[in-house]
């Protein structure tokens, strides 16, 4: 196809493109304008009916809870996945870089570097307890509070060497949380069978909006949440950082 | 006021997006990433989407930027030791796991 053509189909389609566009931006509501019906009617009814001051929290583990739930798995797969496709292959031996030059030494990370992950880390920690736990009152939840408890360990990485942070992630309890997590999701879901109603009804007593128990089965769907991202996101860097660090192909 | 925090953080998204993709080199791509995140972060909270901010933030500045990199190192290391017999590398050779 030469040069001409390519120019013609390209004009057609950008053409068809602005059309489309053009006729749906037409239907959408100008900036700022009220809220849809439907986020009117959650804006009501999520504080009365679940005791929960965050609204996307009810939305998104309550009215909507199976789609996080899908969401979840989501992840699961998505970490799965990598850990399948970045194992170690048959030709590949795992050895630290320091067992590569015995007689090279490695310079450690800057004292600067150290003291602002021994600063960082507990900060870090707190931070994203304190996120997944007040996910129904405001905003934060379990996914956000997960990233961040695993962001904790790659603090420790940055101030530390590859073999101390392995020390600290004991591999199967990683994935021991990021199973309990997933799988911790849907038994919440079954005590809504249990109990005689609906799949992940919130049958759980719902104390009182603003408090720290509060919303019901909220803050302990966030809790299941929270263990499953944040092995989830450690599990994940781990193998990248197992394929950067000491996995080496059969050439070296 | 909110309106011209919101332009502004508008403004913001469309720069930094644009410097994503104006930026070649993959490894200072991933900064520019993290930036553009930290753009859209600001402005997801200045329209009032908290928990969305929240989570653009822990994956846009933190999860994104650090596979990237992850992944670059691997590849650069692949690209070491895949040509120590070539003797005008030999001298990087050893810096590959850095």
């Amino acid at each position: 196809m030469n040069a001409r053509a390519r120019l013609v189909v390209f004009l057609l389609a950008a053409v068809g493109l602005a059309c489309a566009f053009g006729v749906a931006f037409a239907g959408i509501p100008h900036f700022g304008a009220p809220v849809s019906a439907y986020a009117a009617i959650l804006n009501h009814l999520s504080e009365p009916s679940r005791q929960a001051s965050d609204v996307v929290s009810a939305v998104s583990f309550d009215f909507r809870g199976v789609d996080t739930l899908f969401e979840e798995y989501i992840l699961f797969a998505a970490v799965a996945g990598i850990s399948v496709l970045l194992r170690p292959l048959g030709d590949e031996t795992r050895h630290l870089p320091e067992d590569e030059a015995p007689d090279r030494r490695i310079p450690p990370p800057s004292p600067a570097v150290g003291l602002l992950a021994v600063t960082m880390a507990p900060v870090l920690v707190v931070t994203g307890l304190e996120t997944v736990t007040h996910g129904q009152i405001s905003p934060g939840g379990g996914f956000q509070g997960g990233v961040v408890l695993a962001t904790a360990l790659f603090v420790v990485y940055l101030a530390t060497t590859y073999a101390r942070v392995e020390r600290f992630e004991a591999g199967s309890l990683i994935e021991a949380s990021e199973g309990a997590g997933a799988g911790g999701y849907v038994i919440v879901g079954l005590i809504g069978l249990v109990a005689g109603s609906a799949f992940l009804t919130n049958v759980v007593s719902l104390g009182h909006s603003g408090n720290l128990i509060s919303g019901g089965t909220l803050p302990i769907l966030n809790a299941t949440v929270g263990l499953e991202v944040a092995g989830g996101f450690v599990l994940l860097v781990k193998e990248f950082l197992d394929q950067t660090e000491v996995i080496r192909g059969s050439g070296t | 006021m909110t309106d011209t925090l919101i332009a502004v953080a508008l403004v913001w998204v469309g720069a930094a997006g644009t410097a994503v993709v104006l930026t070649r080199d993959p490894l200072n791509q991933a900064f520019v990433a993290g930036f553009f995140g930290l753009s859209l972060a600001t402005l997801y909270l200045l329209l009032q989407a908290g928990d969305v901010a929240l989570s653009q933030l822990v994956v846009g500045a933190v999860a994104l930027p650090l596979i990237v990199l992850l992944s670059l190192a691997k590849v650069r290391s692949h690209r070491h030791t895949d040509e120590p017999s070539s003797t005008t590398d030999r001298r990087r050779t050893p810096k590959g796991d850095g």
